[in-house]
């Protein structure tokens, strides 16, 4: 296995540093949110990858012999896709609240106004 | 079928109904819409839930370890739900802890959610308590996974729902830091897959020994040990803590003080010992001195803040964080006293912190402030309440006959077991930081007059009180006897380390 047999594991290293960067450096609150999306799908990509068979299919019976990719990560990513969508979700939804409440979504100014009260 | 044989069967599958019940029952408040009914099924369920996890406790007591396979498929290839010791006591702690703050709730509830908001705390607690117990419960590392963000997304909507608009920044950050934790702990479970083809935790345990060494389980190891550390608030990593427990309605920070950050704790035991125990990777690879260098820079540092805090709540939540560090002490120590003392003061916080928060909800529904002024004169006009704080506050210290006493004198006694006795002086030392802490209110309340213009100020009602007294008598029934706790904890953690079966 060579640099590029582990094409896939570059990219879910790529993506998780660049999501884990965005959410630290960013004051921005739906910036923040994003960069967690980032983070969390390199984590999608490097379980869906793990399970993949060079030559191999979707393990659907057919009779003939043949190889097949792992299920598994498959699914158990199906889960993880729905949690982060309820994160995301639940993320937003309190984005928008603090917006209501502060009149804005970046990080400094809402502690200067928490400061200040 | 006869009567005899679905009871029988019924019992069977408790470890299903355990968290089946909660998480049906949570759809259910929020179908309901209106508040009293909303509440009297919380109260219902989370009173069931308790009874389950007692009898499950005197199951694994009577006859071992209960193995229960989910839908009927075998392990390791279906989700097992396995109940040990460790397990079935954190089922009780939760589950007590749930079923004493449903009561609390009621009134504290009323005061400090919008009316229109408070069925649905009622329906996110129940799917929070439901996600802690499954934790608790479950043998497979990554169905930990989805119930670890059920109970963590919960909260972050409990978190919010306060009136006070800095529980919604409170929330937010806790929910980004709270999401790395997660995410961090599922990089850790793939990369074990990776290596071994399994999630089953039994079957890892197996599995783990053999490639200990190789690259991708010791960054595997990293990964969960450091997610879980964010969701357990060890310091460097709790800053989330403080704000959300500070800003969060009372009610909910009692119950997520009392129990989220300690199914975390149980978390890491699961991953340290069960999963990677047999590899001895906590000597092996240091994981133990840094945790022990971390926790006890907690004892000192977030105790030593919380004694410049203003607002009360704020205080003890940092005082949590330097409880969290005595327990991870004991557990760096890996030996069965010393992860014994870890696994008792879980069950022992929970109780002070439970009566502690549960005294400050009651002065804020009376007071509308949670600063240490507004405690001025409350020991004459609330003395029920500052008499709970004060239990509370010694159990904190350690005082003898508070179960704070017994989680220190067994810690300080692995100290010294390990040889280690500057560790129990810093253990007595840091106590001292928790004397002025807990003092700072005690004076300002017995010792001020309580301002002229509050002469209506009065006791908090019974509902509050009466479970606010649950867990302050706790504190010093449980400080006079200690046996039944510590003997669990010690063959818990006996079991945990491969000592006892």
């Amino acid at each position: 296995m060579t640099l590029a047999g582990h094409f896939p594991y570059w990219i879910v290293v790529v993506l998780m540093m660049v999501g884990f960067y965005v959410v630290i450096s960013h004051g921005n609150l739906v910036k923040k949110i994003i960069g967690l999306n980032v983070f969390q799908v390199s984590v999608f990509v490097f379980y869906i990858a793990m399970g993949k068979v060079e030559g191999g299919t979707a393990p659907i019976l057919t009779g003939q012999p043949e190889t097949f990719s792992n299920p598994v990560p498959h699914v158990l990513i199906l889960t993880a896709i729905v949690v982060g969508v309820a994160t995301t979700a639940l993320g937003l939804a309190l984005v928008v609240r603090i917006r209501a409440a502060y009149g804005t979504i970046e990080e400094d100014e809402i502690e200067d106004q928490e400061t200040e009260g | 079928m006869s009567m005899a044989g679905t009871s029988f069967s019924l019992a069977e599958h408790l470890p299903a109904l355990q968290v089946v019940i909660p998480l049906m029952a949570a759809p259910v408040a929020v179908l309901i819409r209106r508040n009293t009914p909303a509440w009297s099924l919380a109260a219902v369920i989370t009173w069931i839930c308790l009874a389950i996890a007692i009898t499950l406790l005197n199951r694994v007591l009577d006859t071992g370890t209960i193995s229960y396979a989910l839908g009927g498929w075998a392990a390791p290839w279906g989700i097992e739900y396995r109940i040990d010791r460790i397990g079935a006591f954190m089922l009780v702690i939760v589950s007590a802890i749930g079923a004493v703050v449903v009561p609390y709730a009621r009134a504290s509830v009323a005061r400090e959610i919008s009316p229109d908001r408070q069925y649905l705390f009622y329906a996110m607690y129940l799917l929070c308590l439901a996600g802690l117990l499954g934790i608790a419960i479950t043998g497979d590392a990554f169905n930990l996974f989805v119930f670890l963000e059920i109970s963590s997304l919960s909260s972050y909507v409990l978190i919010s729902l306060a009136r006070d608009r800095r529980s919604l920044t409170a929330a937010y950050r806790y929910l980004i830091m709270g999401t790395i934790g997660a995410t961090f702990y599922i990089i850790g479970v793939g990369l074990m897959y990776m290596m071994t083809g399994t999630l089953n935790m039994a079957d890892l345990a197996q599995r783990i020994p053999a490639i200990a060494e190789t690259r991708t389980v010791l960054v595997a190891l990293g990964f969960l040990v450091v997610g879980i550390s964010l969701k357990l608030a060890l310091f460097p990593l709790h800053a989330w803590l403080p704000n959300a427990y500070a800003f969060a309605p009372s009610a909910v920070t009692v119950f997520l003080a009392s129990t989220a950050t300690k199914i975390a704790i149980y978390v890491l035991l699961r991953v340290l010992f069960t999963i990677f125990g047999k590899a001895d990777v906590i000597h092996v690879e240091d994981i133990g001195a840094v945790l022990m260098v971390l926790a006890v820079v907690a004892m000192f540092v977030a105790s030593t803040v919380a004694i410049f805090q203003d607002n009360v709540k704020r205080l003890l939540a940092f005082s949590s964080v330097a409880q969290v560090g005595y327990i991870i002490l004991g557990i760096s120590l890996v030996s069965q006293t010393g992860v014994a003392a870890g696994i008792i003061h879980v069950f022992n916080h929970a109780l002070m912190k439970g009566a502690l928060f549960m005294a400050v909800g009651c002065v804020f529904l009376r007071t509308g402030s949670m600063s240490v002024s507004a405690f001025a004169g409350l020991g004459r006009r609330m003395p029920v309440t500052m008499a709970a704080f004060v239990v509370g506050g010694l159990s904190l210290i350690g005082v003898p006959a508070t179960v704070g006493f017994v989680s220190k004198w067994y810690l300080i006694q692995a100290a010294l077991e390990a040889g280690l006795w500057p560790l129990a002086v810093l253990i007595l030392l840091s106590s001292l930081l928790a004397v002025i802490y807990v003092w700072k209110v005690v004076e300002v309340a017995y010792f001020q007059e309580p301002p002229s213009f509050r002469h209506d100020l009065r006791e908090a009602p019974l509902s509050m009180t009466v479970p606010m007294w649950l867990l302050a008598g706790g504190c010093i029934y449980f400080g006079l006897d200690a046996e039944t706790t510590f003997g669990i904890a010690h063959d818990a953690a006996g079991s945990l380390l491969g000592v006892l079966p």
